[in-house]
């Protein structure tokens, strides 16, 4: 089983506990009536499924219910990091540096 | 479909020597979301001091108080001083904006006691329980169903199960503690 750290409980808990949301750091246009129907296609569906460092939202639903952000490698299922919603991004070459 | 009423009658649910499993008498529940900035007033108006760390607990006469969330609590008190509760949130709500919500008849509680009242928890909660402290609480999971873990003692817990999920729950905690007894 996964452990997860929740950046708001600030413990490592079992997987069960949370559930995947979905990639991070994908702001809703500010206005969709202007945008194409490719561009509102491509906010609504498509995602960059990378191979590697993955940043996503995991939501610690079975607990104190808030949706965070994380960084996991999609290859190992390691997480790098959990950061608060709202936060900016970690910076990668960091992570990967204290990961290894 | 049929769906069975269970009667929830308070007592003993289920008895071994290991541990005591029993459903406590209904009680004055709350749900109290709220701002961190109206804290103080808020707990001026309840009377006790809202705890901000996830996981903590605080108490006061009948009122008994858990941090869930950063801006969610969970609010026991006893039946006869609900209403005071919550008329005490309702004066302050103009200056201190916040949803306090009645939520007494959402769960039942069972207590567990005795030396293996650890070990019943681990069949069904994925939590490591041995980090819970002594006079702390969690939501967490019990066999899929979420519930609320209070801590007591070093051997005693409470769990607040949803009334719908309660005789999954308990129909597994029995069976527990017959097993647990048979080792």
């Amino acid at each position: 089983m996964l452990l997860v750290h929740c950046p708001y409980c600030e413990e490592t808990l079992p997987e069960l506990e949370f559930t995947y949301a979905g990639e991070a750091h994908i702001a809703r246009p500010a206005d969709p009536s202007a945008m194409s129907d490719d561009e509102w296609r491509d906010y609504l569906f498509i995602r960059s499924n990378v191979r590697g460092p993955h940043f996503e939202r995991w939501r610690h639903l079975h607990g104190c219910g808030r949706f965070f952000n994380a960084v996991r490698d999609t290859v190992t299922d390691r997480f790098l990091t959990t950061y608060r919603a709202g936060e900016p991004r970690p910076d990668l070459s960091s992570l990967k540096e204290a990961a290894e | 479909m049929t769906a069975l009423t269970p009667a929830f009658i308070p007592g003993p649910l289920a008895k071994s020597s290991a541990l005591v499993v029993s459903l406590l008498a209904p009680t004055g529940r709350f749900s109290l979301r709220a701002h961190a900035a109206v804290l103080p007033a808020l707990s001026r108006a309840i009377g006790v001091d809202l705890p901000s760390r996830i996981g903590a607990r605080a108490s006061a006469g009948t009122i008994e108080v858990l941090c869930l969330s950063p801006d969610e609590w969970q609010i026991l008190v006893a039946e006869t001083d609900a209403l005071r509760l919550s008329k005490g949130c309702a004066s302050i709500y103009a200056e201190a904006p916040h949803s306090l919500t009645e939520i007494s008849d959402r769960e039942i509680t069972v207590r567990i006691e005795g030396p293996k009242a650890a070990d019943l928890l681990t069949l069904g909660c994925p939590r490591d329980i041995g980090r819970l402290g002594e006079g702390e609480g969690c939501r967490t999971l019990m066999d899929g169903a979420t519930v609320v873990l209070w801590r007591d003692g070093k051997d005693s817990f409470r769990l607040d199960i949803w009334r719908s999920f309660a005789p999954h729950v308990v129909a597994l905690l029995e069976t527990g503690c017959a097993e647990l007894a048979a080792e």
